[in-house]
């Protein structure tokens, strides 16, 4: 499948005049999917009363009432196990992880239930669960409230991950999530729930595992996924201005990944440039570069590389956080040198 | 100010029939009739012979590890006996150590067998039997049953869907209450009033840790009774109990939408699992003690006070579970070996390519997996520049 740059079959165009935030957009693929399915309701800390933890839900509960938007009791484990339970006998539950950190202590229900529950049962009960909930940094938080767990989960089989960039991606893969038969990890970020971008009224499915290709170039192929897709952007700028242009590549769904379009791109401008939030070891940048040698080997002028976070625990402090993570200016120098 | 008391519990025990056989007619009266206190009977007997193939079938090579419901066979009679007679149709959410509460709600003897052969097949569950696979990993499946449950209210309360009398029983040990995800299920059901029994056969060892070393309360039950849900210690060897109670249960979940916990006290006459030898850690004479307590010889006694067991009954009764055992052993052994295909069947709802790709070609991308190395020649060479 090759990368698409513009809309494609049904889909409405990225851009227009509608702007709307983040969590908007998140919250409109969850309401009008619930208006026209009454097997989906949202359970989480904080979603009802409280309208979320970080306002994604805001109106939900007078729209639908406390029967479908569901606070819970601080217990991940617990509501985690529930919507799995749920969806086995017909529901289809959106379950909010205030962080995806917190979902840590509900591992065993969603990485050795959720995933397994359809093959260990011989194709009897699936989980329709959506996981959905902030991912990676969020800016001084510290170290235990700052997982990337896409690495860890990903390695998982039975399930699907999808990591939008932009408010356009998260409403259309947010839709193709909740209407997906089996368990996704949705996963969003707290540093971009008040980005704006136009997002078309109308309710609209983007189809997992495939990339976006945000900007066209010969000069490299640079992918990523997620909040740093926005700062290879602007390395692309920079890099722009010294004449230099690059394939930006977002994947957009880590399971299923679309490796394809990775290697239709690097063969045609021989350099790799993995942008990936995360941790250097055995990370999603690992995985894409591992891919990459596989099956495109000879076609690589230079060694694949990757711009990971340094192999530390996050870092509280301002000017150390900031120094952990990718930014535009550590990608234009991963580029350049890799020319 | 003067002290006041915060909260007080009360737990009952109820003991109907005891171990001498001894029947307590104003608790007794109203549960089972006699034709249903003989079918349970004839049941636990079926269901022990089962497991003694079983065992053997393990211990001759023909099947894996195999964990005995011995000595535990009245609570899955009595708890499973009311489901099917009160609320048939509810969901049953097993652990490992009530397969009689199993096969009385419609699951087909055979698919515990198959399991324990290794064949994953044996977790397919008919059509209109509401079972879940027996779960292995220790308690986690309760959390299951409390989402079940609250589908169940869910379906009844936003989709205006009929429940009748359903409602969800999971069923796990002592060793399983001392899980965090026990608890939360037992605060779900709680605290967003559902449907839900949760039956806990204590059975006294977690392998080969005692009650005593597991837990610092006196009962398991007053463990639920912290989440403000109703709950009931009955004699687990004990059909008459084990049914009233799980039938009251019924009625609490069904009628008042109120979860109730169950601690059903009983023993692992047997081994933990075939892989197991409980005689390096148990002493000789608690086990002994509970021999005598079997549900079987303390039924039968009953049925005979009451003449409605005889020798001859009991020798046609042994002889009908032996055929009937050795039928579902041919049937389970006589299922065709899955192939290798099969391995990538229900992944997803839907197959991916890739895993479909997998499935045809027997290996991922990974070169190792495949030492024609084909997949490398037709990436690289065919546009090599």
């Amino acid at each position: 499948m090759s990368a698409v740059m513009d809309a494609v079959g049904a889909l409405p165009p990225r851009t227009g005049d509608r702007v709307i935030q983040f969590r908007e957009a998140l919250r409109e693929a969850m309401s009008e999917e619930m208006r026209n399915d009454e097997r989906i309701f949202l359970l989480g800390e904080e979603v009802a009363q409280y309208k979320g933890a970080y306002k994604v839900s805001e109106g939900m509960l007078e729209e639908f009432g406390p029967k479908r938007i569901i606070d819970t009791p601080i217990s991940e484990n617990g509501f985690a196990g529930l919507a799995i339970g749920a969806a086995m006998y017909g529901l289809k539950p959106i379950v909010e992880f205030m962080s995806w950190s917190f979902s840590l202590v509900a591992a065993d229900q969603i990485l050795n239930n959720a995933p397994k529950m359809l093959y260990m049962s011989g194709g009897q009960w699936g989980c329709p669960a959506v996981f959905r909930g902030n991912d990676g940094a969020g800016g001084q938080l510290g170290s235990t409230h700052s997982w990337c767990v896409e690495a860890l989960y990903a390695n998982v089989p039975g399930l699907k991950m999808a990591i939008p960039s932009c408010p356009y991606d998260a409403k259309g893969l947010l839709v193709t999530a909740i209407r997906d038969p089996d368990p996704v990890f949705f996963l969003e970020s707290e540093r971009m729930l008040g980005d704006k971008a136009h997002v078309p009224e109308e309710q609209y499915a983007i189809p997992f595992g495939q990339a976006y290709k945000h900007r066209e170039g010969d000069a490299c192929t640079l992918v990523s996924f997620g909040r740093p897709v926005n700062f290879c952007l602007e390395a692309a700028d920079e890099l722009a201005t010294d004449g230099i242009e690059v394939d930006v590549l977002d994947m957009r769904t880590i399971r299923p990944l679309d490796i394809d379009s990775i290697i239709e791109s690097v063969k045609k401008t021989n350099r790799i440039v993995i942008v990936d939030q995360s941790w250097p070891f055995a990370g999603i940048a690992s995985e894409v570069m591992a891919q990459v040698c596989e099956r495109c080997f000879d076609w690589l002028d230079h060694p694949p590389v990757r711009v990971t976070t340094d192999d530390v625990p996050t870092p509280y402090s301002k000017v150390l956080e900031q120094a952990y993570l990718p930014n535009a200016g550590k990608i234009v120098k991963a580029v350049k040198g890799a020319l | 100010m003067p002290k006041r008391i915060a909260y007080k519990i009360e737990i009952e025990s109820i003991s109907i029939l005891d171990e001498h056989a001894n029947f307590d007619e104003s608790l007794g009266a109203g549960t089972l009739r006699d034709d249903e206190a003989v079918f349970l009977y004839e049941q636990m007997t079926i269901v022990r012979h089962y497991d003694e193939i079983a065992f053997k079938l393990q211990r001759s090579g023909r099947m894996g590890t195999y964990p005995q419901n011995k000595g535990q066979e009245a609570a899955a009679a009595g708890a499973g006996f009311a489901i099917k007679k009160h609320a048939p149709g509810s969901w049953l959410v097993p652990c490992y150590r009530e397969n009689l509460a199993l096969f009385l709600n419609g699951l087909p003897m055979e698919k515990i067998l198959l399991h324990w052969m290794g064949d994953e097949r044996g977790n397919q569950i008919p059509d209109g039997v509401n079972i879940l696979p027996i779960s292995i990993p220790i308690g986690t499946h309760p959390l299951h049953a409390s989402g079940l449950a609250w589908s169940l209210k869910y379906r009844e309360r936003v989709m205006k869907e009929a429940r009748d009398n359903s409602v969800v029983i999971s069923f796990f040990g002592d060793g399983a209450s001392s899980e965090g995800d026990v608890h939360e299920a037992m605060n779900f059901a709680s605290a967003l009033k559902l449907p839900a029994i949760f039956l806990c056969q204590n059975n006294r060892w977690a392998i080969s840790v005692p009650i005593s070393k597991q837990m610092g309360s006196e009962t398991v039950v007053q463990k639920a009774c912290a989440y403000g849900m109703h709950g009931v210690q009955a004699d687990g060897n004990d059909i008459f109990a084990m049914y009233k109670v799980t039938r009251d249960a019924i009625e609490r979940a069904s009628n008042d939408m109120k979860p109730t916990f169950i601690e059903a006290v009983t023993y692992r006459l047997g081994d933990h699992t075939t892989a197991d030898d409980a005689r390096r850690y148990r002493d000789p004479k608690e086990v002994e003690a509970w021999f005598n307590k079997d549900p079987l010889i303390r039924t039968r006694k009953y049925l005979e006070k009451k003449n409605l067991w005889s020798a001859d009954k009991q020798t046609a009764l042994e002889a009908k579970a032996k055929e009937m055992v050795s039928q579902i052993v041919k049937n389970a052994e006589g299922i065709a070996k899955p192939t290798s295909d099969d391995i990538f069947d229900y992944t997803f709802a839907t197959l991916p390519d890739e895993i479909i790709r997998q499935r045809d070609t027997m290996h991922t991308h990974s070169l190792g997996q495949n030492p024609s190395q084909e997949t490398l020649n037709a990436h690289t060479h065919a546009g090599a520049r």
